[in-house]
């Protein structure tokens, strides 16, 4: 199981990133109530079959790691939420896409920690490939949106150290605006 | 803090380059990669990720350095794992690199130029064996 909310996020994120998508875009929604996230890709996406699939953890599709037996990316995610007392769900389509949606309940104490939303920003926005990312953030502070094409431009790429430090900035800004 | 601007961050980003040209870092780029599957992720690559781009700017070295994401390295039971691709020396998998090593990390490897021995669980014993 994962620690923090951000943790689940990034490994929704990572497994649509992979799916070889030209957009993947991430709704992180804070109320009263909890968290809700959605997160969309316009890759690959999975049969009826292959979705039922990806949520029994002793199985992959084999095409990251030829030997290995688990893929527990959307098991744990289930898991957690249903522990919680939230709710997900799952659309896909061969062709077309994936959309995962979850949301963990405030008033469980079986929900996790919210953690740095900077940090999960960053570590989104970093994920590897050509692909464009629109993050859609709202919560207590009001809201705000991250595209990343844009925001690379404005620091000059996504993996030098120094640009990354920059972007981190700007995140917190966004976040922790006064 | 209020919130920036995509210009005042372009400006800033053209207030902090530092010294070094593009061209004088050609050949010298250091490459650390961390591992971020759901073993990692588990294990708090995230967090590794972060300390590492804080530790390799607070080196000075955050023009030198590209810092990447990939997924699992398959070897998931010492998350998190980080490669460092640098110049002359041998390309290593460090594993159990929470983010309390990240500045040893940047210290020992990027700065010293030595292995964190106690870290490594792939990829150098060929190298080191021809050096």
């Amino acid at each position: 199981m994962h620690y923090g909310l951000g943790d689940y996020v990034l490994d929704i994120a990572q497994n649509a990133v992979e799916a070889g998508p030209r957009e993947v875009s991430l709704d992180l929604d804070e109320t009263e109530g909890g968290f809700r996230v959605i997160v969309r890709d316009d890759g690959c996406g999975m049969t009826a079959e292959e979705k039922a699939r990806a949520l029994d953890p002793f199985y992959t599709d084999g095409t990251k790691h030829a030997a290995r037996k688990v893929g527990l990316g959307l098991p744990f995610l289930a898991q957690a939420v249903e522990l919680a007392g939230g709710r997900w769900a799952i659309e896909s389509e061969r062709g077309v896409g994936t959309k995962v949606e979850f949301a963990f309940p405030s008033a469980s104490v079986d929900s996790p920690p919210a953690g740095e939303i900077p940090s999960l920003f960053l570590g989104l926005l970093c994920l590897p490939g050509d692909h464009e990312m629109l993050i859609r953030r709202s919560g207590p502070r009001g809201s705000y949106e991250l595209r990343r094409s844009e925001l690379s431009e404005a620091v000059g790429g996504l993996e030098r150290a120094s640009s990354l430090a920059l972007l981190k900035d700007y995140l917190v800004s966004m976040e922790y605006d006064d | 803090m209020a919130k920036m601007t995509l210009e005042q961050l372009r400006r800033l980003r053209e207030e902090k380059k530092q010294d070094l040209t593009r061209r004088e870092v050609e050949g010298k780029e250091i490459q650390v990669i961390v591992g971020m599957g759901t073993c990692g992720i588990a294990a708090g690559a995230k967090q590794t990720f972060d300390a590492v781009v804080e530790a390799v700017n607070a080196a000075g070295l955050g023009n030198q350095v590209i810092i990447r994401q990939t997924g699992c390295m398959g070897l998931c039971y010492v998350e998190p794992t980080v490669e460092v691709v640098a110049p002359g020396m041998p390309t290593v998998i460090y594993g159990k690199m929470t983010r309390d090593f990240a500045k040893e990390l940047v210290t020992k490897h990027l700065v010293e130029k030595k292995l964190l021995d106690d870290h490594i669980f792939d990829r150098p014993a060929a190298d080191i064996m021809k050096n």
